[in-house]
């Protein structure tokens, strides 16, 4: 059968991930450290995990809300307003499949065909595809390292045109670790709403910043009603596969992605949903001893990391949220992706080319320090004998 | 932000195989003045002894570990110090806490074989002036001692690249 006439040519036009090539090469060797995972090092914490399996055991192994368990959506609610002073009400929050779904039903909710949204280039992986399976026209915005990969009221004013519907603000970042402040965001805000555009907000790293605390764009002033916030439990909690993610905004938009999510996935998974009260209910009790444990952790091999490349040079700003560092490898006049192969197979370190990420990711590539301080070392000596035995260092 | 020192230590209580430098460079400081830190909080008793977590089982040679559970008549004036003094003076002792509940000295031993340890109880501990009566446990399997799991290789499930 000629399968390819079947297959819908949005989906033919996406591009096979950067990432699926790299992952065949590096998943094949043995003894690989990788700074290549997109995901934290540390396990779900047991009291969550033993949650779960408790509220199995009593039988809670069943389709919930659409949006949610309420109790869930309560825990989210005080969550969000006691770390980043959002306040939503319950009805406007949907508990979803991971912030993946989240992303996905913002897109679908709104954009319509030829409607153009901006897309930071480089950034994380999905907001393209997601852009043009929902129809629309994934328009990249460069942010650059001169600038730490922000937005600037200047960029945006040159893509923004009549077509243009949304904006996706994906900080902190994956894969630059570039965040925004405060003062940053207030510069770009009044573009935002001259021109009427929804921002699809996707902080899934919120927790995950060093030395500032994170702002949501949602919080300034005008902001909430043009906001869609996108969040979860992945990167805080460390439960990427339990998939389980939030979204919250007015009233008007959340009913109407609502709509999408009740035909397509129906709620999410039970047991997740039981595990996500747990989460927020201890570390709620705890005064958010666990997530503050981690990011102490996370904190002390962003510093090591962003020295040790930068005294090898490779040269990199200090990212301040996430778990990443960029560096700049321009001066071994490889690709990113060339880079990267030679790095996984002469000295079994593996990273992700920048090109993965998009536009403007040529020249950098992502090493991710959710991984052992062990490891980290290990990595960082065979990358200095890599510099070392071409001649680049 | 935690304080220095109690990051200092964080670190080290974890690995004490990392050096001033890589201290230095996890918390953002100069390496002398974590090198000085550290020569301070080992001068003030703070930082008592780096020791090394090994796992008998596979070491492969002859151990023993119980731990006593042992009533005693504390004497007036001295309490229980006096009596806690003369017990972790002996080599065998491995740690020995004053406890709430239904005793009161909680002490660890350690020693080739089991006879040992048996020997040291009822030879040395059960027989001494002002102890009241002795329990002693013997540890079968160790799965967790000092925040280490034992018992199983921790493997990393993560995807080797992942978005």
């Amino acid at each position: 059968m000629n399968y390819d006439k079947y297959i819908a040519k949005c989906v033919k036009e996406i591009p096979p991930s950067g990432i699926r090539k790299f992952f065949d090469i590096a998943s094949e060797m043995d003894d690989v450290i990788s700074l290549g995972v997109g995901e934290p090092d540390f396990t779900t914490p047991w009291n969550i995990c033993e949650m779960a399996i408790y509220a199995i055991e009593k039988g809670q192994t069943h389709y919930t809300s659409n949006h949610g368990m309420t109790e869930l959506r309560i825990e989210i609610k005080k969550y969000l307003s006691e770390r980043f002073e959002l306040d939503y009400d319950i009805n406007e929050i949907i508990a979803t499949v991971g912030a993946s779904e989240a992303l996905d039903i913002a897109f679908r909710a709104i954009v319509e065909a030829g409607d153009e949204v901006l897309v930071p280039a480089p950034s994380y992986v999905s907001y393209m595809p997601g852009v043009r399976l929902a129809g629309g026209v994934a328009v990249p915005v460069l942010t650059v390292a001169e600038n730490d990969f922000k937005y600037t009221r200047e960029v945006l004013e040159k893509v923004i045109t009549e077509k243009t519907k949304a904006i996706i603000m994906p900080f902190p970042n994956n894969p630059t670790g570039a965040i925004m402040t405060k003062e940053e965001l207030e510069d770009i805000i009044d573009v935002i709403i001259k021109n009427d555009l929804i921002v699809i907000s996707d902080e899934i790293y919120a927790e995950l910043t060093y030395d500032y605390k994170h702002v949501s764009i949602a919080t300034l002033e005008g902001m909430k009603e043009r906001c869609i916030v996108i969040n979860g439990f992945s990167k805080a909690f460390a439960m990427t596969g339990w998939r389980l993610g939030y979204v919250a905004g007015p009233r008007e938009l959340v009913d109407a992605m609502v709509k999408i999510h009740q035909y397509t996935i129906l709620c999410a998974p039970a047991a997740a949903q039981e595990a996500g009260i747990e989460a927020l209910k201890t570390e709620h009790k705890n005064g958010f001893k666990q997530v503050r444990n981690m990011i102490n952790q996370y904190n002390r091999r962003r510093r090591f990391m962003h020295e040790e490349l930068n005294k090898i040079g490779l040269s990199c700003f200090e990212p301040l949220g996430a778990f990443y560092v960029f560096p700049d490898i321009r001066k071994t006049s490889l690709s990113s992706y060339e880079f990267c192969e030679r790095l996984v197979k002469e000295k079994m370190v593996a990273c992700v080319p920048g090109t993965a990420f998009g536009e403007g990711g040529e020249g950098f590539i992502r090493c991710s320090y959710a991984s052992s301080m062990e490891n980290l070392k290990e990595a960082i000596k065979r990358i200095t004998e890599f510099l070392e035995e071409n001649g680049w260092l | 932000m935690k304080n220095i020192r109690t990051e200092i230590l964080d670190i080290l209580q974890d690995d004490a195989k990392v050096s001033a430098k890589e201290i230095a460079s996890m918390l953002g400081e100069k390496e002398e003045a974590i090198a000085a830190e550290i020569k301070k909080l080992e001068e003030e008793k703070v930082i008592l002894k780096y020791k090394t977590l090994i796992n008998r089982e596979k070491a492969e040679y002859d151990h023993s570990e119980g731990i006593i559970e042992v009533k005693v008549e504390p004497q007036r004036e001295r309490g229980y110090d006096e009596i806690a003094k003369r017990i972790y003076r002996f080599d065998e002792v491995k740690a020995v806490y004053l406890m709430s509940g239904t005793y009161d000295l909680s002490v660890h031993v350690e020693a080739s074989t089991m006879k040992q340890i048996s020997e040291f109880v009822f030879e040395k501990l059960a027989v001494m002036d002002g102890i009241r009566s002795t329990a002693t446990y013997f540890i079968m399997r160790k799965y967790k001692e000092h925040g280490v799991v034992f018992v199983e290789d921790e493997k990393d499930e993560r995807l080797v690249i992942s978005p």
